[in-house]
């Protein structure tokens, strides 16, 4: 079994070449392996009566995966040995798994974009949705348009992030600086940060709408409630991150900044933040980018609207999400321009988590700690 | 600038337990002392309490005295950060900070001081202390670069010239030289040398030949056993420690019968 391809020893030590590099199967050959898997098993459904590129796809793949597995693991513990067969299975196991969890995201992304892509245009972004009544035939034309989604979806998410980044890098710079993890209050406000994660953000929704029913009275609708509702579910996760990055920072910094006789106020805003800013800001952008999407706490904080509001603090607000949602579950008299413009609006939302996610990058790019890069 | 330090009756505690116990020592002022002994005898512990660092660690208290040109720093209402601007420290492991350049590493302990300081003052500043610290000839070129690009002997040094920088009285070193290679360590042992024509030093060293080449004297400290506190045994100067000790457990410890 002497089959690699770099053996070309000067002067051969043994009639088998190098001992070393015996028993071992062909380098390419998990390669042959799928495409010997794929044609005896596509041959089979073809014979069996499946069309390979429509109906019989998903299954042809599944069962070429399935074979493939087995193939090798039988044929590398013949050959070779026990080890390297379970080497070859666990990694093709490991490749199917990656695949499996590939295909949602790229179909989503995938959808979202040929859906969606028929709707984008200038006069969609921006212009808000509006109706015109033709007196001569008497019939109302609606025009769709995303600003007041678009603007609504910032005013929320950036005021939702102006109250949940600074309460929750304190709370975690209170964590990991001040606190001793044994103390009580320590204790406590990890536990309740942790209960926090899990809140269903319908809860969060629910509480905000109430508690603005109390202090303004009915109908409440406003953007700043549905922020307050998106704090609640962002708090947690901006403290989790943000304690994960503060604890990466090696106290080797902190003490050799108080042997400095730097006071500790001091340490925290000029060694340990600047140390850590690269994943602080990568933490804030995900708790964005995971608060951006919801959709049930602000239909029910801020109801919807189809006009732009610019006043946060009065008013139903439309985000992106909800336009999404209210467009397909109540649409106008024409059906098929409100879905398009749905599959709009979630287009949009995904570039808007792009393009935040690229500045982010930026930000954290330009004043991550130099040298390490 | 130097001072002279003295210790009475100091005991050291992490939360209740007693790290080190009963030191007395005085150290005089434009001398190297270097602290020696096995793992885990207290010496690093002992040298911490001397800027007041190990309160850092939580827990961390000590009973007795540490007077520095006649003040206690364990006096009620002494703040700790005044004490550490007079007592620098150099750690074992090389740590500039990663976000600044060789410049502004120099400059850490005044900025961040909140002291202002004109461009020139800054400038002169950093080649009085990167002379000083044996550097200033490598980086001057690449002031501007990062300090973690520096080699690990580069690294040390550069924290030297931090430490300097804010023109402490006394120098504290925990084995500034135990992650170096042979060259780095000369180069750091020369600086030591010549630090000590302006400053009182104090070095946690485990290497012997290294006490014996830069210090004046020598406290060795020892423990009885796991979970006992570490003592100081004996102090003297350094001739006298390494070639005819007082105390059994000296003479065992440098002639390499246990340790």
């Amino acid at each position: 079994m002497t089959t690699t391809a770099v053996t070309k020893p000067l002067e051969p030590r043994s009639p088998q070449g190098n001992s070393l590099t015996s028993g071992q199967l062909p380098r390419l050959f998990e390669l042959y392996a799928l495409i010997g898997s794929l044609v005896v098993v596509g041959g089979a459904f073809m014979l069996m009566g499946f069309n390979l590129i429509g109906d019989g796809l998903v299954g042809w793949l599944v069962v070429t995966a399935i074979v493939y597995l087995i193939a090798v693991g039988v044929f590398a513990s013949i050959v070779e040995n026990r080890r390297r067969a379970t080497d070859r299975v666990v990694r093709g196991i490991v490749i199917v798994a990656f695949l499996l969890a590939f295909i949602p995201l790229v179909s989503t992304l995938g959808t979202v974009v040929v859906r969606g892509i028929g709707a984008l245009n200038w006069n969609f972004i921006s212009q808000s949705t509006g109706s015109h009544f033709d007196p001569s035939t008497l019939v109302v034309t609606t025009t769709q348009g995303a600003l007041q989604s678009i603007v609504g979806t910032l005013e929320v998410t950036g005021i939702a992030a102006l109250m949940s980044v600074p309460i929750g890098l304190l709370t975690a710079i209170y964590l990991v600086e001040y606190a001793r993890p044994t103390q009580w209050m320590a204790r406590t406000v990890t536990l309740l940060v942790d209960v926090m994660t899990g809140i269903p953000s319908i809860v969060a929704g629910l509480f905000a709408f109430s508690l603005f029913t109390i202090i303004v009275g009915p109908k409440a609708f406003s953007g700043f409630s549905a922020s307050v509702a998106l704090s609640v579910l962002m708090i947690p996760i901006v403290v989790r991150s943000s304690e994960e990055m503060l604890k990466l920072v090696s106290s080797e910094l902190r003490e050799a900044s108080y042997a400095l006789g730097v006071t500790k106020f001091a340490t925290i805003t000029r060694i340990v933040l600047p140390t850590a800013v690269a994943g602080l800001v990568t933490g804030i952008m995900l708790a964005i980018a995971r608060i951006i999407g919801e959709t049930a706490p602000i239909f029910i904080a801020a109801s919807f609207t189809n006009d732009l509001n610019t006043n946060p603090f009065n008013g139903p607000i439309s985000t992106l999400a909800v336009g999404a949602y209210t467009l397909y579950k109540f649409p106008g008299t024409d059906i098929p321009a409100s879905v398009n413009a749905a599959w709009g609006n979630a287009l949009l939302l995904v570039i808007l988590v792009v393009i935040l996610n690229l500045i982010a990058r930026i930000v954290a790019r330009v004043f991550a700690p130099k040298g390490l890069r | 600038m130097s001072k002279r330090i003295e210790v009475n009756d100091l005991n050291v505690y992490y939360s209740d337990f007693l790290a080190v116990e009963g030191v007395s020592i005085t150290i005089e002022p434009r001398t190297v002392t270097a602290l020696i002994g096995p793992s885990g005898c207290g010496k690093s512990t002992f040298l911490r309490t001397l800027n007041r660092m190990h309160e850092v660690i939580p827990g961390g208290h000590v009973k007795g005295e540490v007077i520095i040109d006649g003040n206690d720093l364990y006096a009620p209402g002494v703040d700790p950060v005044l004490v550490r601007r007079q007592v620098g420290m150099v750690f074992q492991r090389a740590n500039p900070f990663p976000t600044m350049s060789i410049a502004d590493n120099v400059l850490a302990g005044v900025r961040l001081n909140n002291r202002r300081m004109s461009k020139s003052d800054g400038e002169e500043l950093i080649e009085k202390s990167l002379k000083g610290a044996n550097l200033w000839n490598e980086v001057k070129d690449r002031l501007s670069l990062p300090g973690s690009g520096l080699s690990g002997g580069q690294q040390q040094r550069l924290c030297i010239a931090r430490a300097i920088a804010v023109s402490p009285d006394v120098l504290l070193m925990d084995e500034p030289c135990s992650a170096l290679d042979p060259i780095s360590t000369l180069a750091i042992e020369d600086l030591i040398e010549e630090l000590k024509q302006e400053y009182t030093i104090v070095i946690v060293t485990h290497n012997m030949q290294q006490a014996s080449r830069v210090s004046d004297k020598t406290a060795f400290f020892n423990i009885a056993g796991a979970g006992k506190p570490g003592k100081l045994i004996e102090y003297d100067d350094t001739t006298t420690m390494f070639s005819r000790p007082n105390v059994q457990a000296t003479e065992d410890y440098v002639s390499g019968k246990f340790g």
